[in-house]
């Protein structure tokens, strides 16, 4: 029995990581022979950042079990620490996979570096309250990235929070971020390959963490705190490293959106509240705590609306219909008999065919 | 040396004094009962006792070495696990993990050993596994092994809450109203799972109790408490027929 659980997850979890492959392997075909539409191509990367921030949010909402509605503002701390990075050294690195490979890492570690200095305080709070002040970091961090100028000359690098004149640069000297207008030049150095690359660690990180002593201590905080502590569980610390290890991935995703871009700014379409709902919405869809379901949920609600992008003015209002379908068949009692009877309708037919 | 020994114990909660001077020695291996009416202050100790609550008064000593007001991580690395009045599962998840969460600290190995599945991860895990079943065998929930925690029938639950609690490894186990909402079968075969747990792992156990036939059946010495304080306390039999703890417990 043992035994057969323990094949049963890694059996599905191999299927996840089989899906995103096949999907890879089904999308470069396409690729080669011409039939994929520049629009579609263009989605390619940023698809692959909405799947890793679906992810990674799945992991503080569905398996610490706190609602965070900050994930844009670590993925924006990625983003302009990783172009930040891509900038100053792009004329000391050339090779671009190494550069790449660099700023990912340093996005990575600051957007983990924000995880810690917010979660500390922010972890104190449950449910609604956590929400409405994770929002807020979020905000702020948007709101900061925007009115910060960062230069630099022969004399090291100048900060500003005013505007360009003000950081005093030689003549010779460069502006790498210019307040509300971003950073400019950043090298395109996301690929569709490193999107898939970067889902598949991510899956890595996220599955192997659950099915550890580590995943099991934090979904034993969220199901009870006191019996945790009771048998021993530090909760500061796993709701702590749960929300981190969240944050340090949606930096990951970061850095693979700011290098598909020429220009990086904090909008509030991309990194404002809009954009955590966004991503919230794809954890909701696909499942809270179903990591498989987020991968898909990602991949479809981005894709739905462009696809429908022919029917023009009705296809907001099919969007909403297919997310309403999709909730009252997730969630609501109903729905569930309704998946309920359908996977009891396969079981009956597999122990036929046995 | 007794292994639990708590003297002038008492806190307030603003202007109500919900323990006051309370006193308790337990010995290596006892049974021991704490009864009283409701709201006398009984599941209030267990709280104190496992650093829910800090004492206002007093000092707790388990094993010769002072726990008072520690935090409820370290009073459970020092020895005390408990189970709770109203069942406290981790009910999303299997009845296996809950035993293998109450295995945390004696098995460990890093976030990053299991993230990177390194051989190390293996070997621990497996060595859970075994010792989680083992425990399961115990109070025979082996089969149920994968099922969710929140499926169990209600005994069960109960059972489960005792094995996570043993799989700590405690020198003291505190068990609040085991019995509670079980039918006279139920509560005859938890009376012998409780003999059994004390005899198998030579465990000491205090335990909260409003079943007489429980209490009068397991308990070796008896603590009764009334509006907080001690009103009687020794050997079950004596202190069951005291005329004091008649008239305030059973009714005069």
């Amino acid at each position: 029995m043992k035994v057969r659980n323990f094949s049963k997850t890694t059996r599905s979890n191999l299927i996840t990581y089989g899906m995103v492959i096949v999907a890879y392997i089904i999308v470069e075909i396409f690729l080669r022979a011409g039939m994929v539409s520049s629009l579609i191509e263009g989605l390619l990367v940023p698809l692959c950042v909405y799947v890793i921030l679906a992810v990674s949010l799945n992991l503080t909402v569905g398996i610490s079990g706190e609602l965070s509605l900050g994930h844009a503002g670590f993925m924006c701390v990625g983003a302009f620490a990783g172009a930040t990075f891509s900038k100053c050294v792009e004329e000391v690195i050339t090779f671009g996979p190494l550069r790449f490979l660099l700023a990912l890492l340093i996005g990575t570690l600051c957007a983990a570096l924000f995880g810690i200095l917010v979660g500390i305080p922010v972890l104190r709070l449950k449910g609604d309250y956590l929400a409405i002040v994770t929002l807020a970091f979020g905000e702020i961090i948007k709101n900061v990235v925007n009115v910060i100028y960062l230069g630099r000359d022969s004399r090291g690098f100048h900060v500003s929070i005013k505007d360009t004149i003000s950081l005093g640069l030689e003549d010779e000297g460069e502006v790498i971020i210019k307040g509300a207008q971003g950073i400019t030049g950043t090298p395109n150095d996301s690929t569709f390959l490193w999107g898939i690359i970067l889902i598949l660690i991510t899956l890595f990180i996220v599955i192997n963490l659950i099915n550890s002593r580590t995943g099991r201590a934090i979904m034993a905080i969220r199901d009870n705190r006191i019996a945790a502590e009771s048998v021993g569980v530090s909760v500061t610390k796993y709701k702590l490293l749960a929300f981190s290890v969240s944050a340090a991935l949606a930096g990951t995703a970061g850095v693979l959106y700011a290098h598909n871009l020429s220009t990086l700014t904090a909008l509030p379409k991309n990194f404002g509240y809009n954009m955590s709902i966004t991503i919230l919405v794809f954890v909701v869809l696909g499942g809270i705590g179903n990591i498989r379901g987020s991968v898909i949920a990602a991949v479809v609600l981005t894709l739905l609306p462009e696809l429908l992008r022919g029917l023009n003015d009705y296809r907001m209002l099919i969007y909403a219909i297919i997310l309403i379908a999709t909730m009252i068949f997730t969630s609501s009692p109903g729905g569930q008999e309704i998946q309920e009877r359908i996977k009891l309708f396969f079981e009956r037919r597999k122990t036929k065919e046995a | 040396m007794a292994l639990l020994e708590v003297k002038n114990l008492g806190i307030s909660f603003g202007g109500l004094r919900a323990v006051d001077d309370f006193n308790l020695t337990i010995e290596q291996g006892e049974l021991y009962g704490l009864i009283g009416p409701n709201g006398a202050g009984k599941t209030t100790i267990f709280n104190l006792l496992t650093g829910v609550y800090k004492p206002t008064d007093g000092y707790i000593m388990l094993d010769g070495e002072n726990i008072t007001g520690k935090k409820t991580i370290e009073i459970n690395r020092h020895g005390i696990a408990r189970t709770f009045q109203n069942i406290r599962l981790f009910n999303e998840l299997t009845v296996l993990d809950n035993v293998k969460v109450g295995l945390h600290n004696h098995h460990p190995y890093s976030t990053l050993t299991g993230i990177l599945r390194l051989p190390k991860y293996y070997k621990v895990e497996k060595e859970m596994n075994e010792r989680a079943m083992e425990l399961l065998k115990v109070f025979d929930l082996d089969k149920e092994a994968n099922y969710k925690a929140s499926n169990l029938p209600y005994g069960q639950q109960r059972k489960l809450e005792i094995a996570r609690a043993l799989a700590t490894e405690p020198k003291l186990l505190l068990l609040d109203e085991p019995a509670a909402g079980m039918n006279p079968n139920e509560t005859q075969e938890l009376m012998k799972t409780i003999r059994f747990v004390r005899d198998k792992f030579h465990m000491t156990i205090l335990l909260i109790e409003h079943d007489m036939k429980l209490v009068s059946g397991i308990c070796e010495k008896l603590t009764v408490l009334n509006f907080g304080q001690i009103l009687a306390e020794g050997e079950t039999g004596t202190v069951l027929n005291d005329p004091k703890v008649i008239a305030a417990y059973l009714g005069e």
